[in-house]
């Protein structure tokens, strides 16, 4: 690491906000240099509590994580946020706009607001909100947010950073349950209905609940038990715990931090589970947020009680590991594909049918494979590169 | 990648000298200062901005000086454009600049100023840092013009 990273990580790690907002610029950038960086981060983690929020456009996800962050903050937490919203596929170009919604904060230095733009690099969002996290945690946040647009795979990975992740659903939005069903809706450990005090929410909470029991009992293999459930009235299962926010429909569900963890307990025979929980929230006047807070704890507390964290965060790392080697890959392929004549002449002579891109894959990879394969004869010390991808 | 037309080629070639050049997208903070509510322009640079591959992120209206520099500072923007249509940038602009100096920002910070600024008080925004003031009648090409050619390097 050269004397200006050094320079740099000594002063975020004092606590300087512009060494932290550089830090992140790097990342971003990957301008040379920010690997070391990043790996010199890594010893000054694992403080701080990771949560992910998303939900479709205009679900309120701003304007709760502005709340989120004031209530953590009248706690006397320090808060990390990154925004992060869609960029142009064109131009490269972004409009962030999430900021705009922060205002409860403003002016609040102990709340570090950062906006990110997806700038459209193969799973490199994921990797750099990880870092930019990573960052935020070195500098000593106790909670980070991050915030993104539930729109795809890309999003999915990104909310996957973190240890605890809400998903906003509008009410009224049972056909955008359907389209959320896959992904979206499998990686919430908390639902939020927002804009409780609209028509429709208590649709909503029961739509979401329906869904829950369906789920469970696919991956109880229908035991008898949840089976039942699954058939019972709402206010007698435990696990999803809506019952009193439901029936007012104002968004008080006081019910759920006691109902939130229970699932651990279900069953003695299996690893324990997590039921994602429910809350109604009205995030423009903060309605619920105690409760959202008091969800958001439990999965904590039950990450670390069922033992479930440091699995969690194996594959967590697992994942970033891979995804670094899959950049690094790209990189390489893309100097390969560079000294092959360039992708542009490799499509043309696709589109004039002299060849196709199987063949062009194979020719353009054919060096690599034979660098692996000699690599792998004489040096044995590459297994143990993808062994520590495993792990 | 849509390149449907000419102009889509032409800006997209300059967008890829562009990231060859630098590698990372220009960052720019638009922001409204002060009791002032018109922000058909600020808006209108916003998106001029985006179009032409920068990333923006835009303050929303009647902001503190202090908001401002707290924003930039954390977003680590490379252009601050501010916005002032209400004649107080002569006690707006400074309490930017001397906020961004405290947290060291102001040095790589290409600050601007859009608005109705009357020619006599330009020198003095000028003496304390600004870099380029727009006026009435700017072309939206020749402010990206500016930035691309005057965004810090870092």
């Amino acid at each position: 690491m050269n004397a200006d990273d050094r320079e740099l990580l000594d002063a975020l790690l004092a606590g300087e906000h512009r060494a932290l907002a550089r830090t992140i610029s790097k990342i971003e950038n990957r301008t040379p240099g920010y690997r070391e960086l990043v790996s010199e981060l890594y010893a000054h983690t694992g403080n701080a509590d990771v949560i992910g929020i998303t939900g479709s456009p205009g679900a309120g996800k701003s304007t709760l994580v502005d709340k989120l962050a004031e209530t953590y903050r009248e706690r006397g937490e320090t808060v990390g946020i990154i925004a992060i919203d869609p960029s142009s596929p064109f131009t490269g170009g972004a409009v962030l706009g999430d900021r705009i919604r922060m205002a409860s904060t403003i002016g609040d230095m102990d709340v570090f607001v950062r906006s990110m733009s997806a700038r459209g690099t193969l799973g490199g969002l994921s990797t750099a909100t990880a870092d930019a996290v990573k960052a935020m945690d070195a500098f000593g946040k106790d909670k980070i947010i991050i915030e993104t647009v539930g729109a795809g795979q890309n999003e999915v990975d990104i909310v996957r950073t973190a240890d605890t992740v809400a998903v906003l659903v509008p009410p009224g939005s049972g056909d955008s349950i359907q389209t959320l069903k896959a992904g979206i809706l499998e990686i919430a450990d908390v639902f939020v209905v927002n804009k409780a005090d609209r028509d429709g929410a208590d649709r909503t909470v029961q739509e979401l609940r329906e869904m829950l029991h369906i789920g469970e009992g696919v991956s109880f293999g229908g035991s008898g038990h949840h089976g039942a459930d699954t058939m019972a009235d709402d206010g007698t299962e435990p696990t999803a715990g809506t019952g009193a926010g439901n029936e007012d429909g104002g968004g008080n569900t006081d019910a759920n931090a006691e109902a939130g963890p229970s699932g651990a307990g279900d069953d003695t025979d299996s690893p324990p589970e997590w039921t994602p929980s429910i809350v109604e929230t009205v995030a423009t006047d903060g309605t619920g947020v105690d409760t959202f807070i008091d969800e958001l704890a439990a999965h904590q507390s039950f990450l670390v009680d069922s033992g479930t964290r440091a699995e969690k965060v194996r594959e967590r790392y697992a994942e970033e590991i891979r995804t670094l080697l899959r950049e690094d890959i790209n990189t390489l392929l893309e100097t390969e594909l560079e000294e092959a004549g360039g992708v542009e002449d490799l499509a043309e002579a696709v589109r004039t049918g002299d060849t196709d891109p199987y063949t062009i894959a194979t020719e353009v990879l054919s060096p690599v494979a034979a660098c692996l394969e000699e690599a792998a004869v004489q040096a044995p010390g590459l297994e143990s590169e993808s062994d520590a991808d495993r792990h | 990648m849509g390149m449907s037309s000419d102009q889509d080629e032409d800006s997209q070639s300059q967008h890829h000298t562009q990231t060859a050049e630098r590698d990372r997208s220009i960052r720019c903070l638009v922001a409204k200062v002060g009791l002032d509510g018109h922000d058909r322009g600020a808006h209108v640079i916003s998106r001029a901005f985006r179009d032409a591959g920068f990333e923006v992120i835009y303050s929303g209206l009647h902001k503190a000086p202090d908001e401002i520099v707290q924003a930039a500072v954390q977003e680590d923007v490379d252009v601050l454009g501010i916005s002032i249509l209400s004649g107080a940038h002569d006690t707006l602009v400074p309490k930017i600049m001397d906020g961004l100096e405290e947290y060291g920002a102001r040095e790589d910070t290409l600050v601007l100023v859009g608005g109705v600024i009357p020619d006599e008080d330009r020198p003095e925004l000028e003496d304390e840092g600004v870099a380029a003031i727009f006026g009435p009648g700017t072309s939206i090409e020749e402010t990206i013009e500016f930035v691309r050619e005057n965004a810090p390097e870092r």
